[in-house]
């Protein structure tokens, strides 16, 4: 993971929403908006915007991912922080567009330019922000997620365990091998349903074995992976989207 | 617990894999070994600047080594021609085979004891030497035990990984004669030393792998801890060693910070037991050591993977087997499931040069692209860069002037190329996307609740009655 | 065409990337071993940590001394054939000493010795070249003097090391003597006895090659062992 030079807080950032926030977590968005804006930013959506590009740049489409990126790298005029609400779509963004783009001069320098300023979710708040918050909810055990690329390429296991370090009743439980992958991969769930389950159904074990209530997680893929397998299993147990728990426990008002 | 796809046929590759993860005791016991070495790999790595520094060197040397490759082959040749050794070139494995044969027909050989050797396994010398009535006996303990049941590795650096000591227990029993149950490791082992110092000291050639051939001083580096890598390169009269191309390096210096990445990468240990470095047969006056030795250079695929600098990468293997050892995947299902010689996202990404992609077209998908493999790769080879460049070619003809892959567009699918297409048109025109999310949304309940492999194990997904979108415009 | 020049041939045709800068090795590992080549740091005790670690048995003996020492660990281990090297001057010093085994030197060809050797032998004893601290290893430099299979063949291995001859790193063992120039027929590093963790990753001593590895360290005249 490269050392990352952070600007200050801005007044204004744009909010990349990803197509998973749009339609599958439309609440995570809005509560990420909720806390950018408690804390004095404006938060602008680009109505243009898609997704990233991820599904078919992983899947052995680049040609595919490169036309939907491309339409990407426009939303952005004014030179304002892009904020990213789910990980992996935030560190395509970051570390896949300048290469998605390598053999078009122009269309590089855009993507370079914009990789500079996207910003995962905890990333942004910890770093940029640095949002202090005053937990306002009763005593509450929970286990983190983060994704494997968000993790790598920006550090988010670090960022996502501060952020609730900082909620004084949140106690933070620290599963069975928790770098591990939860067995999303994008198109990865769908070719390999089998093996896909089978790490799934290990994340969910290994977090329910720490004792903890539920689990948060930054990352929308992961979200709707583990989140449908616990549905699937009839257990109660679920994961919440990181700006959704840091709301309800701090008490901005979507 | 998840039902088989009985609606979508299933492939050999994922009837193997859905049996494997249908197994609790494969998964523990693959789980618990792969712990094992993750823990022992961490314990000789706890700085990670100095591992980044550690393995920027090596990939360093192994990128120089194959910028070179062609000349440092023939220095290579040249110095161990010098030296006395016999250096022999195979583009297949027909071609490999056929000289072990010819060599040990020259002798009159009929036995054989080889050392751990993952290319021999590569070229099926066992399987090909039998059929012409040469006996090739494994004596790494792992392999043997392996051979012994008629099984394969499923590691490249633990051949037996997948098998308890219960199980090995047994096997001995039933195939050795004159052995009784124990399942004691130390008395196992020991009855693998008494059977297989026999054969040592009778075979008429000894078969070793390389790890790295050295071109300034034509040299071949065996890394090894048991000594039947020792055994098998200085008691029979004749040792034939067999090697990739790409296995070569310039300087004997350069083996320094590969062999020192390679033991702590592969098992956690600081150094093997033996590091062997042999520079050619018996000299006059010398009292042992055998009479002649061979090297055979194999392609195998590799100069496919050569031609292309992205491609290129996968031949900087040190095969220390450390991805698979970190893979969630590898965890999951074992290395007989893949049924490739190299398991894990290493063999996801050389076994299409070497099989061609006809035949392990689904590999490169077979991986969830975690990046574990690359974060603890000793010579920093991108390999889920590599994963996706495959998944490319797996599911696309050639460009035109581009040399295609062998099998190359083998995994097409017209459903699949299709769904893309669609996929680019609605999300490249975000007019066409908006109404698309719109529909999505507000008539969720029309979403199908069968989706292919995502619901095999989980319910299926449906969008928000509401995107984002509209609830931010709702609420402006 | 043959195989070689088809092979060859494929490669120079890839396209070759921007000329290739020869790694500096040694500079570029100067600082991993920095605190081992110090003057003042401590090679044997590296050394004896480390190889004791891989279940080596070190004792510090003295050039005098070293028989009557092997001598009674060969009566200790049950000892009762012990095969030397071909020169013959440890085989001599050996059988000065009282209650010795039986010794023979390695005079004749493996095959001719193979029975003996494989079936008879219970012990061989060798010189180290050298040693290297950072990994506990010792250097084997067979040849005329040294057959390879001493080192291998019998259960036990005995090996005299001269204290002076420890390196800090094998780079520096490598560089410092110029290997590159001279190498043997077969240079061994050992770094243990012969192990294999090939069943259920449990550890066993004795796979193939010898179950234990005796290191009888020769301190210089004037330091007490």
């Amino acid at each position: 993971m490269e050392k990352r030079t952070y600007p200050g807080k801005p007044r204004d950032v744009y909010l990349y929403a990803t197509c998973l926030v749009d339609m599958f977590h439309p609440d995570a968005g809005m509560d990420t908006v909720a806390l950018l804006e408690r804390e004095g930013i404006r938060v602008h959506f680009p109505r243009d915007q898609t997704c990233c590009g991820q599904p078919a740049y992983t899947s052995g489409y680049p040609e595919e991912a490169r036309e939907v990126a491309r339409k990407q790298l426009d939303l952005f005029p004014l030179p304002w922080p892009v904020v990213v609400p789910s990980g992996s779509c935030g560190g395509m963004m970051r570390h896949h567009y300048p290469r998605l783009f390598a053999d078009e001069p122009e269309a590089r320098a855009k993507a370079l330019a914009l990789a500079d300023r996207v910003f995962e979710l905890s990333e942004f708040l910890v770093h940029v922000v640095q949002v202090k918050l005053t937990d306002r909810g009763s005593a509450e055990t929970v286990a983190l997620h983060t994704s494997c690329s968000a993790r790598r390429e920006m550090g988010t296991h670090l960022t996502g365990a501060d952020l609730l370090a900082q909620l004084c009743n949140v106690k933070l439980e620290v599963h069975g091998h928790e770098s591990e992958c939860c067995g999303f991969g994008g198109t990865f769930s769908l070719k390999q349903p089998d093996i896909s389950s089978a790490m799934a159904a290990d994340k969910v074990a290994a977090m329910q074995a720490t004792g903890a209530r539920g689990f948060i997680s930054a990352d929308c893929g992961c979200l709707l992976n583990l989140n449908h397998t616990l549905e699937a299993r009839k257990e109660a147990f679920r994961g919440e989207h990181l700006a959704t728990f840091l709301c309800r426990r701090t008490g901005a008002k979507p | 617990m998840n039902a088989p796809l009985n609606y979508v046929p299933r492939s050999d590759f994922k009837k193997r894999t859905f049996a494997a993860t249908q197994d609790p005791h494969l998964r523990q016991s693959f789980r618990s070994a792969m712990d094992f070495l993750m823990a022992k790999r961490q314990a000789q790595f706890p700085d990670q600047e100095a591992f980044e520094h550690l393995r920027a060197l090596g990939e360093e040397v192994r990128r120089y080594s194959l910028s070179r490759l062609p000349e440092l082959l023939e220095q290579l040749e040249a110095n161990l021609t010098r030296n006395g050794v016999k250096v022999h070139w195979a583009e297949d494995a027909e071609e490999a085979n056929a000289i072990f044969l010819e060599i040990s027909r020259s002798h009159g050989a009929t036995r054989l004891i080889k050392g751990k050797s993952m290319v021999s396994e590569e070229i099926e010398l066992n399987h090909e030497m039998a059929k012409h009535g040469v006996d090739c006996l494994e004596s790494d303990m792992g392999e043997y035990i392996v051979q012994l049941d008629g099984e394969k590795p499923s590691h490249i650096i633990m051949p037996a990984i997948h098998k308890t000591k219960e199980q090995i227990a047994r096997l001995f029993h039933e195939k050795v004669p004159g052995v009784d149950y124990t399942d004691s490791v130390d008395e196992l082992i020991q009855i693998g030393r008494r059977i297989l110092r026999e054969n040592f000291r009778d075979a008429h050639i000894g078969v070793s792998g390389v790890n790295f051939a050295v071109a300034e001083t034509g040299s071949l580096c065996l890394v090894e801890n048991e000594g039947n890598g020792r055994m098998c390169t200085t008691v029979p009269p004749v040792h034939i060693a067999i090697t990739g191309i790409e296995k070569v390096v310039e300087k004997l210096e350069h083996v320094v910070p590969l062999y020192t990445l390679l033991p702590r990468s592969a098992t956690g240990q600081a150094i093997t037991t033996y590091f062997n470095v042999i520079s050619g047969p018996r000299k006059p006056g010398e009292k042992d050591g055998p009479k002649e030795v061979h090297l055979i250079l194999l392609d195998n695929g590799r100069s496919q993977a050569y031609a292309d600098e992205q491609l290129r990468q996968t031949l900087q293997c040190i095969r220390c087997g450390a991805c698979m050892n970190h893979c969630p995947v590898y965890t999951r299902i074992g290395g007989h499931a893949y049924g490739t010689t190299y398991p894990g996202p290493i063999g996801e990404i050389v076994s299409p040069h070497m099989m061609g992609l006809t035949a392990t077209h689904e590999l490169p998908f077979a991986s969830s692209l975690c990046g574990a493999c690359g974060d603890v790769c000793p010579v920093k080879i991108p390999i889920p860069d590599i994963l996706m460049r495959l998944r490319r070619e797996a599911s696309h003809e050639a460009e035109p002037g581009r040399p295609a892959l062998r099998g190359q567009g083998a995994g097409r699918n017209r459903l699949v190329s299709l769904a893309f297409a669609a996929w680019r048109t609605i999300y490249s025109h975000p007019g066409l996307y908006r109404l698309y999310a719109w529909a999505a949304s507000r008539l969720n309940f029309l979403t199908p609740k069968s989706q292919l492999g995502w619901t095999a194990s989980r319910t299926p997904l449906i969008p928000a009655r509401q995107t984002l979108r509209d609830r931010l415009k709702n609420r402006a | 065409m043959s195989a070689r020049d088809n092979i060859l041939a494929r490669l120079r045709a890839a396209p070759r990337s921007s000329a290739p800068v020869m790694p500096d090795v040694a500079g570029r590992l100067a600082d991993r071993y920095a605190a081992l080549r110090a003057p003042e740091a401590d090679r044997f005790g590296t050394f004896r940590s480390a190889i004791e670690a891989a279940h080596a048995e070190v004792h510090e003996t003295s050039g005098a001394e070293w028989p009557a020492l092997v001598v009674r660990l060969c009566r200790e281990k049950g000892v009762a054939m012990l095969a030397c090297p071909p020169a013959g001057d440890l085989s001599a010093a050996l059988m000065l000493e009282p209650d010795a085994p039986e010794i023979w030197g390695y005079g004749e060809t493996m095959e001719a010795v193979k029975g003996r050797l494989f079936d008879a032998t219970d012990a061989g004893i060798t010189r180290a070249h050298g040693a290297i601290a950072e990994t506990g290893t010792l250097i084997a430099w067979t040849g005329v003097d040294e057959p390879r299979s001493l080192s291998l063949v019998p259960p036990i291995h005995f090996i005299l090391l001269d204290r002076s001859r420890i390196y800090a790193d094998l780079l520096q063992a490598m560089t410092e003597e110029g290997w590159a120039g001279r190498l043997p027929t077969n240079l061994l590093l050992i770094s243990g006895p012969s192990k294999t963790a090939d069943i259920q990753q449990t550890l066993a001593y004795g796979a193939h090659g010898p179950k234990e590895l005796i290191v009888l360290v020769l301190n210089p005249e004037g330091v007490a062992a």
